[in-house]
């Protein structure tokens, strides 16, 4: 009785979790525009979708600023984290501190501050300041990601690349980045997915030339249900996935080594 | 080593001249502009005020607040009910298939918290499943109407955020030694003893850093209510949003958001605390 009370409580909220999903792809295969009910199998909706010229534009900006953002922070948050790491510097308490405070204030305030800063640079809103901000709140973590690993190396490596000879920049390429390759990458993995989902901050910092698709769907969901909703949201669902999937491989590796 | 010198602080440089510029330059200006006079034409003058903290106490602004807060708390509450039990069985699981599940909680917290939004409006809808299985089932004659309602809202949020919950709660379980339920419970302690004075107590922190991770963002994510809620339940979020992008009114949004940071500072303080209590405990537990 008691086994089988803990195993529904888990089924129950795994439902939770699965059922609101499950039932949008669901849909997304039913031939019937507002019915809940099963009219029968298509791919109708996957065919407009992928006619939608629109939306091909969308989602190439999306991808773009992603995966730019995402390199961007890459670099800068494996520096930054390989900096607090190794050296001593003034200020490096505020840096922490900088990240912490990122990392953990809310969406919305990053979106307006940003929001502020643009407008008082004059900056037009739009790709660059689209960019600029996820590259921001994506550093962060990356830093985080690097860091963490970067703690558990033993530090008698650099001392013996050192003894060997090597600058500190021979050790960052031949020591840190081939070591670190797995936190690296799952930095990425995490900034791409962050930065392909996030809404908040890109409302306030985009413009309406540059339209990206998280913001495009909030703006259909605002407008009213069109069933080709369901099969972009169940292809941005199956994309998620798959980046999940691979980053918890990468996971398992690092754990392997 | 001319050449360290120069890869040191040419990073350093790097980097402190990316946060200072895109992180705290931002936040100071926020506060700045939430001490300036609002100005219709140009957004705002340059006029040092605090009439902007002042309007905040106007009953309006106070009853946003009010209910944004009931409705963080509350359902902060719920994920916390439903994810302690669920972390706690899962942390506690002896199962091939263990990492798994873990995976399957993953997946929601890594899944853009508007496709799932979108997706509970076609159970919660009037002509949605929920609906309609319930009236099928004759469990209910007239059909429910539950979106556009603050309980809408609080299912969102539960559904976007519980993973926010359990996976710092299932972090901080997984590390309690299963010694200590063993050794209280040989002293003859009771079930709910157990709970209230060592689970508990060790798993403070966890506890609390859900509490933040998921009271946080309850406050600041407005597209759940706009989607989920019509235009009756208004959350922080949606007010700051509202002032900057409809209203026009910068300094007043500003303030909303220098009040919010606040108390988000004051929150994790809270939870530092707490982290450091935890931390003593496992010392204690140690010895």
């Amino acid at each position: 009785m008691n086994r089988l009370a803990k195993f529904s409580y888990l089924t129950a909220i795994y439902c939770f979790f699965y059922f609101p999903i499950i039932i949008l792809i669901v849909y997304s295969f039913n031939n019937s525009t507002y019915s809940s009910l099963w009219h029968g199998f298509t791919l109708d909706w996957y065919k407009q979708l992928g006619d939608d010229t629109d939306l091909a534009v969308v989602a190439l900006h999306s991808l773009e600023v992603s995966v730019l953002a995402a390199t961007l922070a890459t670099c800068i948050g494996t520096l930054a984290a390989t900096c607090l790491y190794r050296y001593l510097f003034f200020g490096k308490k505020l840096l922490h501190g900088l990240m912490f405070v990122l990392i953990v204030s809310p969406d919305i305030v990053m979106g307006i501050s940003l929001l502020i800063l643009f407008f008082l640079i004059k900056m037009q809103l739009g790709f660059w300041s689209l960019l600029i901000s996820h590259i921001t709140f994506c550093i962060p973590f990356v830093a985080v990601t690097v860091y963490s690993r970067l703690t558990g190396l033993d530090k008698n490596i650099f001392e013996a690349a050192r003894d060997l000879g090597a600058s500190d920049f021979m050790s960052f390429r031949r020591i840190i980045i081939p070591m670190l390759w797995p936190a690296i990458l799952a930095g990425w993995l995490l900034s791409f997915t962050l930065s392909l989902d996030d809404v908040i901050i890109s409302f306030f910092v985009t413009g309406p030339d540059f339209q990206i698709l998280p913001l495009y769907i909030y703006s259909l969901v605002r407008i009213g249900l069109k069933p080709e909703l369901n099969a972009l949201c169940s292809v941005m669902f199956a994309i998620t996935l798959c980046i999940v999937v691979v980053f918890q491989l990468v996971l398992r590796n690092k754990e392997v080594e | 080593m001319k050449a360290d010198r120069l890869f040191k602080w040419t990073n350093i440089a790097t980097i402190w001249l990316w946060l200072s510029l895109f992180a705290l330059l931002p936040i100071i200006l926020v506060l700045i502009t939430s001490c300036l006079e609002n100005d219709p034409v140009h957004l705002v003058r340059w006029q040092f005020t605090l009439e902007n903290y002042r309007a905040l106490i106007n009953p309006i602004y106070f009853k946003v607040f009010w209910h944004s807060f009931c409705i963080a708390g509350l359902c902060t509450l719920i994920c916390l009910c439903l994810g302690f039990p669920f972390a706690y069985l899962l942390a506690r699981m002896q199962s091939k298939y263990k990492s798994l599940l873990l995976f399957l909680v993953i997946i929601p917290f890594w899944t853009s918290s508007l496709i799932r939004t979108y997706a509970i409006i076609s159970i919660l809808k009037a002509k949605g499943l929920l609906n309609t299985v319930l009236l099928s089932l004759g469990i209910i004659h007239k059909p429910l109407s539950i979106l556009y309602t603050p309980s809408a809202v609080i299912i969102g949020l539960v559904y976007s955020l519980l993973p926010f919950m359990i996976l710092p709660l299932y972090a901080n379980i997984e590390k309690l030694d299963i010694r200590f339920i063993d050794a209280a419970r040989d002293l003859g302690a009771n079930t709910i003893t157990i709970f209230a004075r060592v689970i508990l107590p060790l798993t403070l922190s966890g506890i609390v850093g859900g509490i933040v991770l998921v009271f946080l963002p309850a406050m600041s994510m407005f597209y759940i209510p706009d989607i989920l809620g019509g235009a009756k339940s208004l959350l922080v979020g949606n007010l700051i949003q509202n002032e900057f992008l409809s209203a026009h009114n910068w300094p007043l949004g500003s303030a909303v958001s220098m009040v919010l940071t606040i108390s988000m500072g004051l929150l994790l303080l809270i939870y530092r605390r707490a982290d450091k209590i935890g931390q003593q405990h496992e010392s204690i537990s140690e010895i």
